[in-house]
Parts: C-alpha cells; structure tokens; sequence
C-alpha cells in the first residue's frame, strides 16, 4: 500500500496498540489457565461427563446444520436478488441485512411465545438460520456485483446455456464468498448463548451458564469453556485461510458493465413467493410477535408491577448511554492499531498485535465475561461490578467491527494531505489529529455506529457484568422472557428492535455493511 | 461524489458526536444515585423482592439497591467476593445456599427478636440465618396425558422404566437442589445418585420450573416436579379457565414433599449491619407477611404464625412433609456435584 510510511511506529503509539490486544489475550489465556492450572489430568476428568459428549454433538450439529442452511438460502436469495428478473428484488436488496438486525434471542422469544412446542433443536435452528443467512447473503451479493461478465460472455460464445452457465462458471466463483460466509454463520451459532437458553437447546455456551447459576467454577466451568473456545479458534482459523486464498478477481478494469439478468419464466411468482415467505419467517415472526404481546395485559403474577413508561424509557437510556459509551470507548483503542496497521510498515510486532486483536471474534461473551469477574475479583477490586469493565468487555467483544471500520476510514483519508501538513512543520501526532482525524471522520462514526448497534443487542456479557442497579432493555427482555412473562418483555424488545432496525438500516443505507460484517484481517 | 454527499456525513458527524457526549453524560449520573442504600443479593422472585423491597423504602427512608441471580450462583459470588462484597443482605428462595455461607463464617447472628418471630426451626441452629417464607415440593400433572391412578407414590419412583418421557424436571433451577440434597439425606449419595441417572434417562428437561409447570399444563408433557409457587403463579396468569393441570402430593411423610425455606441473612462484610438487620427484620415483620400473603405475586407460605396462606395454596396442616431440617440437609455442594455426575448439568 502506497500510504505506508517505511520505518518504524513511535514507541508510544507502538505502546498503545498493544492494549487492545492485551485486553483480547487476558480472557483467553485466563481461561486456559483455570482449565488446566490445577493439571491436564482435571480438566479432562471435568469433560469425562456423559453431558459433555451431548453438548459437543448438539453444538457440532447445530452449528454445521445452519453453517449448510443458512449459506445455502443466503445464496440463493442472493442470486434471486443481484442476477435474475425477481419481481420487487429492490424492496429485498433493502431487506438484505434487517434479519441480522433482529438480536436471536428476540426471534427466539418471537418463535417460543407463538408455540412453546418450536423448543428444542428444530426451534434453534430455525432462529440461527433466520438470523445469520444475511451473514452469507451480504458477501454472496457483493461477489455477485465484483463478477467479470466478460468470463460469462465467454462462456455463451463457446456454447454453454444460461443454466450451465450459471453452474459452471458463476456458482465456482462464488465458493469463497459462500464459504466465508458459512463460517461467519458458524462462528455465531458458536457463541450465540440467548436463543438457544430460551429454546432451552443445550450447547456449551448454555451450560456454561447453567454451571455457573448452579454455583460450580474453577475446573469445570472454565474447561467447557476451553472446549468452546477451541470450537470457535478453529472455525476462525478456517476462516482466515480461505481469505488468504480468496483470488477471483476482475481481468481488466474497463467500464463496469452490469451483467446480464437471467429471466425466472414460470419459475418468477414461486421465487417471489419463496421469498416473502423467507421475509416474513426471518423478520415478520419477531415483529408480529412484539406487537401482539404489546396489545396484551400481563397478569400481576408474572409481570413486575414496574413496567410503565418511565422503567421502559429507564432501561432506554441506560442501553443507549452504554452504547454509546462502548462505542466511543471501542474506537478510541481500536485507533492506534488501526493507524499501526495502516500507516507503518508491517513488522513481526505490528503483525502479532493485529492478530491477537482479531482473534476477539472467536471470543464466546460468556468466557469473556467469566474471566473478566474472575480475575477482577481476585486482583482488582476496584473495577469489579463497575461500569468500566463492562466497557472493558463490550470492547474486546466488538473490537473487530471497530478495527474494520477505522482502518478503512484511514485507508481512504489522504495520505498526502497528511505529509504536507508534515511539510509545513506538523509533528506526526498533530498532522494526525488535525489533518487525518478529520478526514476519517465519517468513516469513524460509521464503525461507531457499528460497536453501538452490537452493544445494545448484546446480552451474555451484560447479563453476567452489569452492575448492580443497572437495567438494560436486553436484561429486562431476558429476565421477563425466561420467566415466561412475555407481555412484560414485549416493550423493551419492541424498543430494542426499533433501535437496532434504525441503526441497520441508515448503515445498509450510507456504508458498504457487507465489508463490515466480512473483516478482513490480513 | 454527489454534491451533498460530502455536507450531509459533516452533518450527521455533527450531529453525532454530542449525541454521544450527551449520552455519556447521562450515563454518569444515572451511575451515582444519592442517599445511603443497603445492597442485597436476591435469589428470590424479582416481583416479590421489588414489593418488599419499596415497602421497606417507604417505611424507613432506606433505599435498596438489589442484585439479582440464582440463589447457588449468589452464594458462590459471595463466597469469591468475600470481605469485599458490596452486599449487606443475602436473601435466597433456599435455606442450602445459606448454609454454604454459615460454613464459610460469612453470616452474623440476626438479632434473637427477629429469630423468634419463625418457628426454630425454621432458622439457622446458631442463629446466623432466618426463615422468611416456605414453598413445598409438589407434582403437576396434566389429567388428559395421565389418570390419577398412575400418579407416583413416591418422588424415587419417577426413576422407574416406566416414566420414561412422562416427567419433567428443572435441574438447573435453583429449586431442584435442595430435593437432591434431601433425598442424599435419606437414601444415601449411591441410591441418590442412581435415582438422578434413572431422571436423566426418564425427564424431560426445562431450564427453570416456570418452563415445566407451562409443558404440563398445555400437555407437552404428563408430569413435573415443581414449587407448588410456579403452578400458583400460573394459575394467577391464565385464570381457572386456563388450566389443564393440577397438582398432586406424594405419599404423606414422602420425601417428595419436602417444603424448602426460603431465608435472609445479614452479612459479616456489611458496612450498614443496623439497616442490615432492620430490613431482615422487616421480612418476619407482620405486615410484609401480610402483603405477601394477600398479593398476586407470591405464592409461599409466611413462616409467621397467624398469617394465612394464599388460598391458592394447599393449606399449610395438609402438606406431610418429610421430617427432615434445612439445618439437617446442609448445604448443596454434594448435590451440584452429583448432579454432574448423573449428567443432568
């Protein structure tokens, strides 16, 4: 990259960047330590359970099951919607990204208050799917555009139909799209822990949980999540190998010419049917559902008598507050290591800093949150129960949304305008500050915007840190939904989800989401 | 670029950045409420301790702060934070947790006024921990999914071949230990720990027994092993109309019918020990028991003589529980632990 500097970063922005990636590597060699601390012989006569081979089996099922479904309707839905004559394909373009916008625990408390019967491995597979094909969708779609035609018009000039066309030569180059995004989905399921609580379906995140309600710690508790963690190391090692393999791309630049649209035929009202239904499924189940626990009474017996305006505008402002606070907070520490990586020639020391900090990804909130209660407890005390650790953690959960957004925020911003400024007497601290700073700002707030959205649909990590007294829409959904009360959840979610909805789609709107939810980490 | 492309991410930058400042702000000052306030860790009803806890604020001028979990998950948190726990009262829907702290010295006497107000006991033996309120261990059944005749005479027969898929349990509700504990208690850890493998391949499993008591009711299921509280609170929910279960007892002297204690402590970390032992005080007094008794949102028996039940309940000199004390039982380390063994958590 031509805006590199070559030479090496000041010490003390070196020095900065670590930080983030410190905060990234306490969870996890915290939870190795208390797994196999007290020796390897305990932690594997902790797994040696009949439960743990159940939850292995459950969470690689589901894992795969919707890793297979959801890559294999984000796809098709993607193709529907870029390459063929869909009727209302700009209305679905729209909606591409909404069902992600929809947290899983609320589709969750969407499926179970409409029968309690969708418990279970179908009900959680059913809310994985719904929520996380976008995460296929978006990538899929965005390969979709970046396709040469040429090699497509090559194709028909040798003799192949439209439909082979479409298998041989279009469908291959897609694979890493569709692979990266089968991962991404995997990942999710891996950590999600709210859906499947509520679907009472038993995955290691749930059972960590439930280990840890029941009062059990230290070996038990941190070697299932030592297994958990490896689960989710190896999906996100799988991840970053097929990127570095990634190489589909356009011959020639030229003009970009849009490619042809294959017509559906008789195939055009079941392709629309099929995907309203998907919509209505993904996004029409969770909002329909709030809005008719919203027309219903909650008996007192099951409903804290404080639901009123003022507890739902209470936990509003707490939710928002803390978003906003994580958000700021986030980019502040992703900053010196995105200007690391985006600025200074890559050395062995920027390259381990820049890994360690994307491996937050693989990072499940409840390990997170484990660790962070256990060693604060023990050595700081000050922190312990305190606004700022949950910052702490909310910072190490979405530090790689924010990297992603504020290295290419400082990608963009001109790297010459920088070197005058330096010309013209600037040190690289001020020519930062005053010249970079303001370029980059709008990139910025959109990776702001990014941290924000994920903060305030976060629940594992806010259930286990938030201090005592504080109430977050997610706490409030949580507690009334797992006790069944679920008129009494359905305002906080129906604020939640109008926040996250809003927030998704201004960004759908102004900024490319599918680089977003897709971070490159090379 | 379109021209008012570049004025409008200005704006919104704008418009961004103090939204954020603001927020913050607001953030700070909702963190620092005014006043002296007592800090308790519930593991009880957050709709029961919300009215106790209002009800006590009114009365005294003390506000409460008021931290909520399962009852083991708030003893094992006490237990690591020690004597720099933030709390002044522990107040849990079972006597096993309290137990668990007594044996870890974290307890100070209540004061014997308060103590004499319950049934001995009721209360800790050396005094450090108080009964509050008491629920029994019962089984919902659902009549359309089986007949009366079957019901089981006892809590251990529900490891027999032939429930196999007609029960359902909770083994991760806090209300489900302390049967554990009582059935170690009377058969033994080898025959307690046989009759938890027999449940694991028999039940159904539910995260808490709300979930259970709802399975039952709507037929997902014949039977559950609840708090009678949770049938109770159903009840209330969906009105007699909405009904299709019903509650059963074991046989009398069972150890299915155990009755659980829910307690209060005053802990030896508390920096506010005389509003500590006023709001334990306040649990036992006669009007809380009063408002608990008579209200829509808790379904226990008042431990203080001269308080009716919630007619909901079956009457308090009908229940036959097992003769066993909560001080008898001890604490549920041991049934957490075979509850692992068994592969139930």
């Amino acid at each position: 990259m031509q805006s590199r500097i070559a030479g090496r970063p000041p010490l003390a922005l070196a020095a900065t960047a670590t930080i983030p990636a410190m905060l990234v590597l306490l969870p996890v060699g915290l939870t190795f330590s208390d797994a196999l601390g007290p020796g390897f012989g305990r932690a594997m006569a902790a797994l040696d359970r009949p439960l743990v081979g159940e939850l292995l089996g459950n969470t690689v099922l589901l894992t795969v099951s919707t890793a297979l479904i959801g890559m294999a309707i984000g796809t098709a839905a993607a193709v529907l919607v870029e390459r063929c004559d869909l009727p209302g394909r700009r209305v679905f373009a729209m909606l591409a990204a909404a069902p992600f916008a929809v947290p899983a625990f609320i589709a969750s408390y969407a499926w179970v208050s409409l029968d309690p019967e969708f418990e279970g491995f179908s009900g959680g597979l059913l809310v994985t799917v719904f929520a996380y094909f976008p995460l296929a969708y978006l990538p899929v779609a965005a390969a979709l555009r970046g396709l040469d035609p040429a090699l497509e018009d090559a194709a028909h000039t040798l003799g192949e139909t439209p439909r082979g066309c479409f298998w041989r030569v279009i469908l291959p180059q897609l694979r890493p799209a569709m692979l990266g995004g089968a991962l991404l989905i995997a990942l999710n399921a891996l950590v999600e822990f709210g859906a499947f609580a509520l679907m009472r379906f038993r995955t290691f995140t749930t059972e960590i949980y439930a280990a840890y309600q029941a009062g059990l710690g230290g070996v038990e508790v941190a070697a299932l999540a030592l297994v958990l963690l490896c689960l989710c190391f190896l999906c996100l090692a799988a991840e970053s190998m097929l990127r570095r393999r990634r190489s589909y791309v356009r011959v020639g630049r030229g003009v970009r010419r849009p490619a042809a649209t294959y017509r559906l035929g008789v195939w055009r009202l079941p392709a629309f049917a099929a995907m309203s239904a998907l919509y209505a499924l993904a996004l029409g189940v969770p909002l329909g559902m709030i809005v008719f626990w919203l027309t219903r009474h909650g008996s007192a017996a099951v409903t804290p008598d404080e639901v009123s305006l003022p507890a739902v505008l209470d936990a509003t402002a707490t939710t928002i507050g803390l978003g906003a606070a994580a958000a700021l907070f986030t980019i502040v520490l992703a900053l010196p290591l995105g200007i690391l990586s985006s600025r200074f020639d890559r050395s062995i020391f920027s390259g381990g800093v820049e890994r360690s900090a994307w491996l937050a990804q693989g990072l499940p909130g409840i390990v997170i949150a484990l660790a962070l209660i256990s060693v604060t407890v023990r050595h700081v005390p000050v922190l312990y129960q305190s606004v700022a650790l949950l910052l702490i953690a909310y910072a190490v959960l979405f530090l790689p949304y924010a990297l992603v957004g504020v290295r290419a925020a400082l990608v963009q911003a001109e790297r010459r305008l920088e070197e005058a400024g330096r010309s013209l007497g600037l040190g690289w601290f001020g020519a930062f500050v005053r010249i970079t700073l303001p370029l980059a700002a709008p990139g910025l707030g959109a990776a702001a915007a990014l941290v924000f959205v994920a903060v305030t649909t976060e629940l594992t990590a806010t259930l286990l840190l938030a201090p005592i007294g504080t109430e977050t829409l997610a706490i409030r959904i949580w507690g009334d939904t797992s006790t069944l009360a679920f008129a009494a959840a359905a305002p906080y979610a129906a604020v939640l989800v109008a926040i996250s909805l809003a927030a998704s789609l201004f960004l759908a709107r102004r900024f490319d989401v599918a680089a977003a939810l897709h971070p490159v980490g090379r | 670029m379109p021209p008012g492309y570049r004025y409008r991410r200005r704006a919104f930058c704008r418009a961004a950045f103090p939204a954020l400042a603001l927020s913050i702000g607001a953030l700070g000052t909702a963190g620092a409420a005014p006043g002296p306030a007592l800090t308790l860790y519930s593991g009880q009803h957050p709709q029961v301790v919300h009215m106790l806890t209002q009800a006590f604020t009114r009365e005294t001028g003390v506000a409460v702060r008021v931290h909520t979990g399962e009852g083991p998950e708030i003893a094992q948190q006490l237990l690591r934070e020690g004597a720099a726990s933030p709390a002044d009262v522990v107040f849990v829907e079972n006597s096993p947790e309290l137990v668990l702290l007594d044996e870890h010295h974290m307890l100070v006497p209540v004061a014997a006024a308060t103590l004499a107000r319950v049934p001995s006991r009721d209360n800790a033996p050396d005094g450090r921990w108080l009964g509050v309120l008491a629920r029994q261990n019962v089984l919902a059944w659902n009549p359309a999914k089986i007949s009366e005749r079957e019901l089981p005479r006892s809590l251990l027969d529900l490891a027999l071949p032939q429930w196999k898929g007609k029960v359902a349990i909770a083994p991760s509700d806090a209300d489900f230990l302390p049967l554990v504990g009582a059935v170690v208690h009377a058969e033994g850890k080898e025959k307690a720990l046989a009759w938890l493998e027999g449940l694991r391949r028999n039940a159904r499993l539910y995260q808490d027994d709300e979930s259970v008591v709802a399975a039952v009711n709507r037929g997902s299921v014949a039977t559950g092993i609840i708090n009678n509280y949770y049938w109770a609170r159903l009840r209330t929910e969906l009105g007699a109309a909405g009904m299709h279960s019903r509650i059963a007892h074991f046989a009398p002297g069972d150890i299915g019918n155990l009755i659980n204690i829910s307690g209060a402590a005053v802990l030896v970390s508390s920096k506010h020990q005389a509003e500590a032992q006023r709001f334990v005080a306040f649990l036992v007094s006669a009007k809380a028991q009063e408002m608990l008794a008579t209200s829509t949102v808790d379904y226990e028996y008042p431990l203080v003589s001269g308080v009716a039940a919630n007619p909901l309940l079956t009457p308090w000199d009908d229940l036959h529980p097992p003769d066993i004390s909560p001080a008898a039982m001890g604490d549920d380390r041991e049934s957490a632990a075979l509850l692992q063994q068994a592969g139930l958590l």
